[in-house]
């Protein structure tokens, strides 16, 4: 709680900080928007910002819910299969190096201009975090816990349930704090190349009238949003895994 | 108070080598354990005594030779095996409860049956009320406790040890000996417990399997004639002492002990 309180009192300084600035300098607005201008833009049409982020975040969750089960599920079948590793894998790594930005355009041919191309470029964008995090959780099991399951004569799918699924759990949560980044940006990706409703059509149309104060109202909703996002699965986080290291407050004495 | 008969087990000419090079863990090795046995496995690191012990496990497939638990050829790790790790290989997901019931879940028996067997052990090691603890918040000697009464849960007929007490400090160890005693004077399992300690052997042991380093044959198998239950102090006594002695003998004429450089 005095975290949050430090970095509210930080972020406060940089907005005054910013204001005195651009009043000090008389920077154009155009240029760069008072804080307080920003605010008053955010203001005067909240229930309308409110809207474009209400559709943003259903395409962000959208793409984030499919990249976790299909994530998960490409994991497992990549560490349980030897082939599998070899092949789709290699190829998932070679092709997390392709900019996925650049395969937008083809997604509106393909599936049109509703939210589904937006959800799919999240999706695609999110995915591999989720796939190369949860493949790392499920081999981190030590030698001695897999012995020990085999010694317990585990089949493979009780092994992959009882032991390798929750030794994943960590690594999955670390994955899910950069896919839900990256599915908002997948979503603004989205919305940009082609959409009537978002808050990356309300910045790309800000953009075509000049209208700074918009753009940065759109962006500080966006943060906000982004923030939100991250701090829900740090929660989840905490109550599905809270005897993982990461979790301890302290370390009591026994 | 132990429902099952313990295993006897058979190790006829075992022979394990690793990798395409042929590294000669295990060679000709031939040892019997009756029932209710405990048999310490002693040697110096990397001698294959390990190895012994995961071929009778099944977790090894032997390159020659055969083992036997029960008269049953070893292919795969047979039914009624409690095993303990150096580390203790316990779930930091599953509270100390939980961690005990592991063995019942993977064979998806009752879980409220075993809850009594489970609190019954948790309340022999002196950690009853540590069930819904989770691993983190626990010694070393405490987890290692939890490993030991996770093997036990099941009742199984043969308990394999391999080098337990090997990470916890000399007083811890000295305590997990002596409760180690205690439980299988309750519970009179088969053990086959691999150390690197002379004295821990000797001071656990109905008989002490010395090996050779690479590659690991028996050099003796010397049957412990002390009274049990054994206390601390009988580790001062002559005959111990005597046992010792000789088994250090034996490491120098191996020439892994040399007091003059």
């Amino acid at each position: 709680m005095k975290g949050g309180f430090t970095a509210l009192a930080v972020l406060a300084s940089i907005f005054a900080g910013w204001e005195i600035a651009v009043r000090a300098f008389s920077v154009k607005p155009v240029i760069l928007t008072p804080p307080s201008a920003i605010f008053a833009a955010l203001g005067a049409d909240f229930g309308w910002y409110l809207n474009h982020a209400w559709y943003t975040l259903i395409v962000t969750l959208g793409g984030f819910a499919l990249a976790v089960v299909f994530g998960v599920l490409l994991a497992v079948l990549i560490v349980e299969s030897r082939l599998l590793e070899k092949t789709i894998y290699a190829l998932i790594v070679g092709l997390n190096s392709v900019p996925k930005v650049a395969v937008a355009p083809l997604f509106v041919i393909w599936l049109g201009t509703g939210a589904e191309p937006k959800i799919a470029i999240g999706f695609l964008i999110a995915v591999f975090a989720i796939v190369i995090d949860t493949v790392l959780g499920l081999k981190s099991v030590p030698p001695d816990i897999l012995d020990l399951a085999k010694s317990l004569r585990g089949g493979r799918l009780a092994t992959l349930w009882r032991i390798r699924f929750p030794c994943a759990l960590p690594s999955l949560f670390a994955g899910m704090k950069v896919a839900i980044s990256l599915a908002l940006v997948g979503a603004i990706v989205g919305e940009f190349v082609s959409s009537q409703r978002g808050l990356g059509y309300v910045i790309l149309s800000a953009q075509g009238t000049f209208d700074t104060a918009r753009v940065f109202a759109a962006i500080m909703v966006l943060g906000v949003m982004g923030m939100a996002l991250f701090w829900l699965i740090a929660l989840a986080e905490r109550l599905v895994i809270p005897w993982h290291v990461s979790q301890k407050q302290y370390i009591p004495t026994a | 108070m132990s429902a099952r008969a313990a295993a006897g087990i058979e190790v006829r000419g075992l022979r394990k080598t690793f990798g395409e090079a042929g590294v000669t863990a295990l060679e000709a090795v031939d040892l019997s354990i009756a029932p209710r046995q405990f048999v310490s496995v002693l040697g110096p690191s990397g001698c294959g005594k390990s190895t012994l012990l995961r071929c009778i496990a099944g977790l090894e497939v032997p390159s020659g030779g055969s083992v036997t638990v029960n008269g049953a050829t070893v292919i795969a790790p047979p039914e009624g095996l409690g095993m303990v790790f150096q580390r203790d290989a316990l779930l930091e997901w599953r509270s100390v409860a939980d961690n005990l019931l592991l063995p019942v879940d993977f064979r998806r028996g009752d879980r409220k049956q075993a809850r009594a067997r489970a609190a019954e052990l948790l309340a022999l090691t002196g950690l009853q009320g540590f069930e819904n603890t989770y691993p983190a918040q626990l010694s070393g000697g405490m987890r290692q406790r939890v490993a030991l009464c996770r093997a036990l849960v099941d009742d199984p007929v043969l308990l394999l040890m391999d080098e337990p007490f090997g990470a916890l400090d000399a007083l811890t160890r000295d305590q997990m000996n002596i409760e180690l005693q205690r439980m299988w004077l309750a519970e009179h399992k088969t053990v086959v417990f691999v150390t690197h300690s002379i004295t821990e052997a000797i001071f656990l042991g109905d008989r002490v399997v010395v090996f050779t380093p690479r590659p690991g044959r028996i050099a003796e198998v010397i049957d412990i004639d002390l009274p049990r239950p054994r206390r601390l102090a009988l580790r001062a006594s002559e005959k111990f002492v005597s046992y010792a002695s000789h088994i250090r003998s034996l490491f120098e004429d191996m020439g892994l002990l040399k007091e003059d450089a």
